[in-house]
C-alpha cells in the first residue's frame, strides 16, 4: 500500500531532527490555526494562490525564498559548527550519514530554493512593469510555474520527515548517485525535488523570454530596456537553453534507478564522465542565470542613487550577451583533474577567463557611473559598493581556478568552496538584497527601514569574509570541501574563526527579519505615495506603489532610455499622473489549475521516492485530466470597467495630491528615508 | 551620512590579506616540496600578482568614488546626463584584455608543462621514475607496487628524487588522488586508467588524500606518502614483504574492496599479477564488478556513518574485514 515507506522512515534516533520536525509542525499548526481563526482561507485562495497577478507570485517566490534561506543557513550552522569541533579525531557532533545530507541539502536548497526564486521573484515582480506590460506573456503558465517550483520545495522538506535526503553532494555526481552506491530515497527525493521544480523554472523561462520580446510597450526598443530587463532577458536565453540539459540528465539517472538502466553506472557500458559533463553543461550557465539579474539590480541601484545615467549602456548590454554565450562554452572547468588533455583543459580555462573581460568591463561601468554623480548612501547603494568590491575579490580567486595546473592544487579544496561563497553571496545575495530594499516600496507600498538595512549589510559583510577568508587561507593546507572531521588539529582556530564568520551571517539575517517587523510596524511612516520614493529612473516607479493589478491604465509610450526620467523632468521635477479618458483593460482571470497541479505533482514526486505506484497512477492521471480541463477552459479572462480603473486612479491621484506637499521636490522626500 | 564606510573596508580588507600572508610560511601549497608543486606555486603568485592589476584600482576607485561623489560633498562636480566617453570605454575593454591575453599565454604553456600525464624528465642527479598504482576503494586507498610485487593500503612510500608516475583508478566511486605538498591531483574512476606524474626533492612525511567526496567514509580517505633515501624506500619495501597477508584477485581482493570507514594502514607481500589491470577490466565488458557490487549491496543498504555503528557492522564483510586486521571505524575513532 505504502511502498517503500513505513514508520521506520521517520528519523526517530535523530535528536536535531525530531526537534525541527516538531518546531516545524507545532509551526505549521499554528498558522493554520491563525488563517483559519481569521477565517483568511478564502483570502490567500482568491487573493494568492490562484493568482495569475505577477506581482503577486513574485512576492510569494520571495517569501519561499526566505523561508527556505532561514533552513539552508541552519544547515550551513550546522556544517561550520561541526567543522569547528570535529579536529584532529574529535567526532563532532554529526555523524557522516548527517552531516553528508546537510551540505548536500545545503547546496541544493541555497541554490535552487533561495537563490533561484529570489531571482525569479525579483523578474516577476518588475520586468513586466519595466517594460511597460500588463502582465506576463502566459500568466497561467507563470502561476503553473510557481506551484512547480513549490512542489519542489514540499518534497525537500518532506525528506526531512520522512526517510533521508541525497549524501551525494549537491550536483549528484554518479556513480555516487546509482542505486548501487546510493540505495535509499535520497536521491530520489533529489531527483523528483529538481526535476519538477526544474520544470517549472524551463517554463518561467519560456514566459519571460516571450514576454520580454513580445510585450514591450509602444517605443521600449530592445536598446531603451532598463538593463534589469536585459539581465533578465538574458537569463531566461540561458533558462530555456540549459534547464532542458538538467531535465535530461535527471531523466537519464532516473532510468538508472528506476529501470536498471546503465547511462552513469561503473559497469555495464555506464559512463559516470558523461554525467559530469552533461551536469555542469547545465550547472556553468545556472551560475550566470542567477548573476546576470543581480547584476542588473546593481544597474538600477547605482544610476537611481547616484542620481545619473548609467554609463556605458550599450557595452552593458553587449558585455551581458558576451556572458550568455560564453557561459556555455566554460562548464569543463569544474573538472581540469578529470584528465582531459592539456589541449582541452587550456581551451576551456580560457575561455572562462575571457569572461572575466565582459565582467570587468561591467565592473568599470558601474564605477563611472558612480564618477560625478551624487550617491546617496541608502542600504541599496552598500550592498552595491560591498558587492563591486567583494564581487571583484571573487571574480580575481575565480580566474585563479581557472588555470587548469593551478586548478589541479585547488580542486575540490575549501578554495573552491570561499571562491564561489565569495561570488554568490557577494554577488547573488547582496544582489538580491539590494533588490529586494530597493523594489520592496512597488511591492507593499511602503518603504524597508534604512536603519536595520543598513545593520543586516554590514553583518553580511563583515560575516563573509570572516567566515571565508579562513576557508581560502585553510585549501593552502590541504583542506577539502565535504569533509566531516580532519586529523590535522592545527586547522581548528581558522575553522573556529569561520564559525564565528557563520554567526555574524546569522546576526544579518536576524537585522534583516527585524527589518521587515519595524518597517511593516511603522508603515504608515514609511508610505510610498507618489509611486516613486527613491526619484528613479526606470517605468516601474510611473504607477503607484502598490502597482495595481493592471499595472498602468495607459500603456505608457516611450522615447528613450530612462524615459521616466525625462518625463518627470519635463514635468518640473514631478511624475505625471495619468488622466482620463480610461479604457477598459483586458485581464487574466485567476486560475485553480495551477496550484492544483502543483499539489498533485507534489503527490506523483511522493509517490515516486517511495514507490508507492497507485498513488504515482493515480496522480499522474490526476495531472493529465485537470491540464485538460485548463486547456478546454475558454472563460480565462475578463475585462476590467473603465469606470473601476477610473475608481482607481482618482484615488491614487487624490492621495498624491493631499500627501505630498507641492513644495517638496521628490529628491529631499526620499532622502528622508536614509 | 555620519559613518565612513570607506574606512571599514579598508580594515576588512586588512583582515583579510593578513591571514594570507602569515599562513605563507608552512602551508602545503606555498611551500612545496617537488618541482610540480613548486611551478603551481610560482603560477598561482603570479596569476594572483597580475590580478592586482586590476583589483587593487577597482577597490581603491570604489571607495575613493563612493566617497568624493557622495551626496553631501557639493563641491564635486555633477553631472547627471554624462554617459559615454570612448576613451573610458576603451581603456576598460583593453586593460582587463591585456591581461587577459597574458594569462591565456600562461594559461595554454602551462597546461602542457604542468599537463599530469605529462613524465617528469629525470635531471642528472634524479633516478630513473618509477610507476605506483593508486586505487581508490570505499573508503580507502590501495596502492600496488607492480615493480616489486607488494601493495598496501593507506600508506605510501617512494625515494626522493625519482619521478613517480601514479596510474589512478578507482574500484568504487570516482575520487581524487591528491599529495598537496608534491603538487597535481587526479580523478580515480573505475575503469578508467589516470595518471599523474609527480616528483618529491626532500624527504619527509606528506599527507595525501582524496578530494572528491566518494560517501560515508570519504573523510578518512587519508595517507600519508613517506618519502626518503633510496634505502629508506628499500627497508620499507623489506618491511612490507615480511607481512603473512596477500592480495589475489578476485578472492581476497573483493574482501579488501568491501566498504569500510577509516581504514588501517595493511601490508600484502603478495599481488595477483596484474592486479591494477583485472580492477580495470572488471568495469568493461565481461567484467565480474556487478557480481562484486551484489555482495556489497546489504552493507550500502544498512547505511554508514552512523557515528557508533561502524562499517559492515555485524556482517561477513566486516568479519573478513576484521581478518585483514582493518580496525572498524568506531573502535578506531574511539
Amino acid at each position: 500500500m505504502f511502498g517503500k515507506l513505513s514508520l521506520e522512515a521517520i528519523p526517530t534516533h535523530d535528536p536535531i531532527i525530531m526537534t525541527t520536525i516538531t518546531g516545524i509542525v507545532l509551526g505549521g499548526l499554528a498558522l493554520v490555526a491563525a488563517i483559519t481563526y481569521f477565517k483568511k482561507w478564502g483570502y490567500l485562495w482568491n487573493e494568492w494562490v490562484t493568482s495569475v497577478d505577477h506581482k503577486k507570485l513574485g512576492i510569494m517566490y520571495f517569501i519561499v525564498a526566505l523561508v527556505m534561506l532561514l533552513r539552508g543557513f541552519a544547515d550551513a550552522i550546522m556544517m561550520r559548527s561541526q567543522l569547528a569541533m570535529a579536529s584532529a579525531g574529535a567526532e563532532g557532533f554529526l555523524p557522516p550519514s548527517h552531516y553528508d545530507q546537510i551540505f548536500t541539502a545545503h547546496g541544493v536548497i541555497m541554490i535552487f530554493f533561495v537563490a533561484m526564486p529570489m531571482v525569479i521573484g525579483l523578474m516577476n515582480l518588475v520586468v513586466p512593469l519595466q517594460i511597460g506590460a500588463r502582465d506576463v506573456a502566459f500568466p497561467f503558465l507563470n502561476n503553473l510555474s510557481f506551484w512547480l517550483f513549490a512542489a519542489g520545495v514540499i518534497l525537500v522538506n518532506v525528506s526531512l520527515f520522512a526517510g533521508e535526503f541525497a549524501k551525494t553532494g549537491w550536483l549528484a555526481y554518479a556513480p555516487l548517485s546509482g542505486l548501487d552506491y546510493s540505495p535509499g530515497v535520497g536521491v530520489d527525493y533529489w531527483i523528483w525535488a529538481l526535476q519538477i521544480s526544474g520544470i517549472g523554472t524551463t517554463l518561467t523561462g519560456i514566459n519571460f523570454f516571450v514576454t520580454i520580446l513580445k510585450m514591450r510597450t509602444k517605443g521600449m526598443t530592445l536598446f531603451r530596456m532598463p538593463i534589469f530587463t536585459w539581465t533578465s532577458l538574458c537569463a531566461n536565453v540561458l533558462i530555456i537553453a540549459s534547464f532542458p540539459i538538467l531535465t535530461a540528465t535527471i531523466a537519464l539517472l532516473t532510468l538508472d534507478r528506476y529501470l536498471g538502466m546503465n547511462f552513469f553506472t561503473t559497469d555495464l557500458g555506464g559512463n559516470m564522465m558523461m554525467y559530469v559533463n552533461l551536469i555542469w553543461a547545465w550547472g556553468h550557465p545556472e551560475v550566470y542565470i542567477l548573476i546576470l539579474p543581480a547584476f542588473g539590480v546593481f544597474s538600477e541601484v547605482i544610476a537611481t542613487f547616484a542620481r545619473k545615467r548609467l554609463f556605458g549602456y550599450g557595452t552593458m548590454v553587449w558585455a551581458t550577451v558576451a556572458i550568455t554565450v560564453l557561459s556555455f562554452i566554460v562548464w569543463l572547468h569544474h573538472f581540469f583533474t578529470m584528465g582531459a588533455g592539456a589541449n582541452v583543459n587550456a581551451f576551456f580555462g580560457i575561455m572562462t577567463m575571457i569572461i572575466a573581460i565582459p565582467t570587468g568591463v561591467k565592473i568599470f561601468n558601474w564605477l563611472f557611473t558612480m564618477y560625478r554623480g551624487r550617491i546617496e548612501f541608502t542600504s541599496p547603494v552598500l550592498w552595491t559598493l560591498g558587492f563591486i568590491i567583494t564581487f571583484s575579490l571573487g571574480g580575481m580567486t575565480g580566474v585563479m581556478l581557472s588555470i587548469p595546473a593551478a586548478n589541479f592544487v585547488l580542486h575540490n579544496s575549501l578554495f573552491v568552496i570561499a571562491h564561489f561563497h565569495n561570488v554568490i553571496i557577494g554577488g547573488v545575495v547582496f544582489g538580491m538584497l539590494a533588490g529586494l530594499t530597493y523594489w520592496f516600496p512597488k511591492a507593499f507600498g511602503f518603504t524597508l527601514n534604512e536603519k536595520w538595512g543598513k545593520r543586516s549589510f554590514w553583518c553580511w559583510l563583515v560575516g563573509f569574509y570572516v567566515a571565508f577568508v579562513p576557508l581560502y587561507v585553510l585549501s593552502f593546507f590541504g583542506a577539502v570541501r565535504r569533509m566531516q572531521s580532519y586529523d590535522n588539529g592545527d586547522w581548528q582556530p581558522l575553522m573556529i574563526v569561520a564559525w564565528v564568520g557563520a554567526l555574524i551571517i546569522a546576526a544579518g539575517i536576524a537585522c534583516t527579519l527585524i527589518q521587515f517587523y519595524v518597517s511593516i510596524r511603522d508603515r504608515k511612516q514609511n508610505q510610498d505615495v507618489t509611486g516613486d520614493p527613491w526619484d528613479a529612473r526606470t517605468l516601474e516607479w510611473a504607477t503607484s506603489s502598490p502597482a495595481p493589478f493592471y499595472n498602468f491604465a495607459h500603456l505608457p509610450d516611450i522615447n528613450g532610455i530612462d524615459d521616466y526620467w525625462a518625463k518627470k523632468e519635463n514635468n518640473g521635477g514631478k511624475p505625471p499622473l495619468s488622466e482620463g479618458p480610461y479604457q477598459d483593460i483586458h485581464m487574466p482571470k485567476n486560475t485553480w489549475e495551477g496550484p492544483v497541479l502543483g499539489g498533485l505533482s507534489t503527490a506523483f514526486g511522493f509517490a515516486l521516492v517511495w514507490h508507492i505506484w497507485w498513488l504515482a497512477i493515480v496522480s499522474g492521471i490526476g495531472m493529465f485530466v485537470v491540464f485538460l480541463a485548463r486547456v478546454f477552459r475558454e472563460d480565462v479572462d475578463y475585462y476590467v470597467p473603465a469606470a473601476e480603473v477610473e475608481r482607481i486612479e482618482r484615488e491614487h491621484r487624490q492621495r498624491v495630491e493631499r500627501d505630498v506637499q507641492p513644495s517638496s521636490s521628490y529628491a529631499s522626500q526620499a532622502g528622508g528615508q536614509a | 551620512m555620519n559613518r565612513t564606510p570607506p574606512l571599514r573596508k579598508l580594515g576588512v580588507l586588512l583582515l583579510a590579506v593578513l591571514p594570507l600572508v602569515l599562513a605563507g610560511c608552512s602551508s602545503a601549497l606555498l611551500d612545496p616540496k617537488g618541482q610540480i608543486g613548486e611551478e603551481q606555486r610560482t603560477l598561482i603568485l603570479t596569476s594572483f600578482g597580475l590580478m592586482q592589476i586590476v583589483v587593487i584600482p577597482v577597490i581603491v576607485m570604489t571607495l575613493l568614488f563612493a566617497w568624493r561623489y557622495r551626496r553631501s560633498n557639493r563641491e564635486a562636480s555633477y553631472r547627471p546626463d554624462w554617459h559615454h566617453s570612448n576613451l573610458i570605454e576603451a581603456v576598460v575593454w583593453f586593460i582587463p584584455c591585456v591581461i587577459i591575453v597574458f594569462l591565456a599565454v600562461l594559461t595554454w604553456y602551462t597546461s602542457h608543462s604542468l599537463d599530469p600525464h605529462k613524465p617528469i624528465e629525470p635531471t642528472a642527479e634524479q633516478q630513473e621514475p618509477i610507476e605506483i598504482q593508486a586505487v581508490s576503494l570505499d573508503w580507502k586507498w590501495l596502492f600496488i607496487y607492480p615493480e616489486q610485487g607488494i601493495a598496501t593500503v593507506n600508506e605510501l612510500a617512494f625515494p626522493e628524487d625519482t619521478p613517480v608516475r601514479f596510474r589512478v583508478t578507482s574500484g568504487s566511486v570516482m575520487n581524487s588522488f591528491f599529495i598537496p605538498r608534491l603538487g597535481s591531483q587526479i580523478y580515480a574512476m573505475a575503469g578508467m586508467d589516470n595518471d599523474v606524474h609527480l616528483v618529491a626533492e626532500e624527504p619527509g612525511v606528506y599527507p595525501g588524500r582524496s578530494t572528491n567526496y566518494s560517501g560515508a567514509g570519504f573523510s578518512g580517505m587519508t595517507f600519508d606518502a613517506h618519502v626518503g633515501s633510496e634505502e629508506d624506500f628499500d627497508a620499507w619495501v623489506a618491511k612490507v614483504r615480511e607481512s603473512s597477508e596477500s592480495l589475489t584477485y578476485p578472492a581476497e581482493y573483493n574482501e579488501l574492496a568491501a566498504p569500510s570507514e577509516d581504514n588501517e594502514i595493511e601490508y600484502f607481500s603478495e599481488v595477483s599479477p596484474s592486479l591494477y589491470e583485472s580492477i580495470i577490466k572488471s568495469f568493461l565488458a565481461g567484467g565480474d564488478h556487478e557480481e562484486r557490487m551484489a555482495e556489497y549491496a546489504d552493507s550500502y543498504a544498512e547505511g554508514f556513518g552512523h557515528g557508533g555503528h561502524g562499517a559492515g557492522h555485524g556482517d561477513d564483510h566486516g568479519a573478513s574485514a576484521e581478518s585483514h586486521g582493518t580496525s572498524m571505524s568506531a573502535e578506531a575513532a574511539e
